[in-house]
């Protein structure tokens, strides 16, 4: 069953659609991330414009932050004090980035822009991710049993702790800077707004070791001010580039929720190691995809765009 | 309306009586469908083009789609990666082009009348925006990967589809447009060719245009995007508020 899609301006299978969103729920419910490092690139893949792909990705990434939340807050793992100044910052760092995107569609940089973002940031998460992870699948395997030799946390004092504008966080048990997070926020905002994803794969790792909260209130918070970011560059994505498919976006949106519900089923049947190394080589996966996709000489080296007006 | 169709209706009214016979008009040309509406179920769509002529004679038609300016990139090597980093842009490009004829084009037309009248794909006027530093060499093959891209997205087509002709008056064709076709005003130009000259030439307008739940979307989302952006945010928070609903009820 065909569906046009108004704003993509293409005609695609319905079942297609819901599949993917599916597929990407089912992974996202299974390692607790978002899904846009996989479905933005995907979208793109299949023949939706970049910007388009974009915008209605972070429109789909606001439903499932809000439904990610709403579970978190039920347990109290979210600190709203540090979502709020997170958000601060991810709202200025997402309006630069939805400017920036503007501006190399113009100069028709901007899957270039998208590629290497994603060569690099996945693949620094995925590196890292696989070297924390492998060791301990490892040690299972050989059953030796070592203490983590990581002690990263609160608690350290470096140049961070001389910062000015110190704030309190109760619920992450913080005293630290209102810079910091407000930088973390808009660094990620930027990033979030031009590669379509939540950005959460860079800010829980940037929370953990960076602003040093503790874990069970990393996700909840992370999700809680991805609402935020995301809805913001929904906004402005709609208003600047008229880019945002609200049909694609809900037909994504279905998939994802059934996908989510069934990932999060098979979660608990696999250890934490091993569902972190599997995430791992998935993120490490696309990134070397897309890098491959940008180093060989490729079969068409012209393309075309109408002119934007 | 294009200069250039301006002036095929004033080679239309004006040539044709005096090559013709006066009482009657010497080619008339329709189209099965004045509006090709693109709705949600949209997966293409092939009209029929009719019309007859006063006498013998050779068909050739040209569909054109919206005038739109293209920009042509080219990928080189930086570094290690390639790279955007030369674009030409052409102006007022036909967005959409196919041709047909009731007999190969050589055999009836001479090539400085193709020429100028367009038809082909290779004379299809390509005039650069800014004249850059590139020499004709290069150019030309600007506007040949311009031509087999959009031949790729079934947007051109270099091939001669085929004009049905009977009893040398009535003569039609069908043109199928795909499910990416650009929406807008087309123009379907018919020339009637007599001893290698054009003894006369129509043209038939029509639009293809978004129609339906999709066009509405569209036109809001281009005329009130402040206002359909909280929609679709607003839309997605209910999305995830009743499936968190759903989660904790299951």
């Amino acid at each position: 069953m065909q569906i046009y899609l108004p704003i993509a301006e293409m005609s695609v299978n319905v079942f297609l659609i819901l599949g993917m969103g599916g597929a990407v729920g089912f992974l996202s419910g299974l390692f607790g991330v978002g899904g846009g490092f996989l479905m933005t690139p995907l979208l793109i893949f299949m023949g939706v414009p970049p910007a388009v792909a974009v915008g209605t990705e972070a429109n789909q990434i606001v439903a499932s932050s809000v439904s990610g939340v709403l579970a978190h807050m039920g347990r109290g793992n979210v600190d709203f004090k540090m979502g709020g100044v997170l958000t601060v910052g991810g709202f200025l760092g997402s309006g630069l980035g939805v400017w920036l995107f503007s501006i190399l569609r113009g100069l028709g940089q901007v899957e270039l822009v998208i590629s290497l973002s994603y060569v690099l940031f996945l693949g620094i998460i995925g590196a890292l991710m696989l070297r924390e992870s492998l060791p301990g699948v490892m040690r299972r395997r050989t059953g030796a049993a070592t203490t983590n030799p990581e002690t990263r946390g609160p608690g350290r004092h470096t140049w961070i702790h001389g910062l000015p504008f110190k704030m309190r966080f109760h619920k992450s048990k913080l005293y630290i800077s209102a810079i910091l997070p407000l930088a973390v926020g808009f660094l990620v905002g930027i990033l979030a707004a031009i590669m379509g994803v939540g950005g959460g794969f860079i800010m829980v790792p940037a929370m953990i070791y960076l602003l040093g909260m503790p874990t069970q209130v990393v996700i909840g918070t992370s999700l809680f001010q991805i609402i935020f970011v995301t809805a913001n560059t929904t906004f402005l994505q709609a208003t600047i580039n008229q880019t945002v498919d609200a049909i694609l976006a809900i037909l994504l949106l279905l998939g994802g929720v059934i996908g989510a519900q069934i990932g999060a089923r098979f979660a608990v049947k696999l250890k934490g190691e091993q569902l972190r190394s599997l995430l791992a080589l998935i993120v490490l996966g696309v990134s070397l995809k897309l890098a491959y996709d940008l180093v060989i000489t490729p079969n068409e080296l012209f393309s075309i765009a109408a002119e934007i007006k | 309306m294009t200069p250039h169709a301006l002036f095929l209706l004033f080679a239309a009214t004006c040539l044709g009586p005096s090559v013709t016979h006066a009482q009657d008009a010497p080619l008339v040309a329709d189209v099965s469908e004045n509006l090709v509406a693109i709705t949600t179920g949209f997966t293409g769509k092939e009209i029929l083009l009719f019309g007859a002529t006063d006498g013998p004679g050779d068909i050739a038609i040209v569909v054109k789609g919206p005038s739109r300016d293209i920009t042509v990139r080219k990928k080189s090597r930086f570094g290690p990666i390639w790279v955007n980093r030369q674009s030409v842009t052409f102006r007022d490009v036909p967005s959409f082009y196919r041709i047909a004829s009731s007999r190969p084009l050589e055999e009836f037309a001479p090539p400085n009348l193709l020429s100028r009248f367009q038809i082909g794909t290779e004379n299809i006027r390509l005039e650069t925006a800014d004249d850059a530093a590139l020499s004709p060499d290069d150019l030309k093959v600007y506007r040949k990967s311009l031509v087999r891209l959009k031949t790729t997205g079934q947007l051109y087509d270099e091939g001669l589809g085929s004009v049905n002709t009977t009893s040398n008056r009535l003569f039609r064709t069908r043109i199928l447009f795909p499910a990416s076709v650009p929406t807008g005003t087309y123009f379907v130009e018919i020339y009637l060719f007599r001893n290698g000259t054009v003894a006369a030439a129509e043209i038939v307008p029509f639009n293809i245009s978004k129609i339906g739940f999709g066009a509405d979307v569209y036109d809001f989302a281009h005329n009130f995007g402040a206002i359909y952006g909280l929609l679709a945010i607003a839309l997605a928070v209910a999305a995830g508020w009743a499936a968190s609903a759903a989660f904790r009820r299951a």
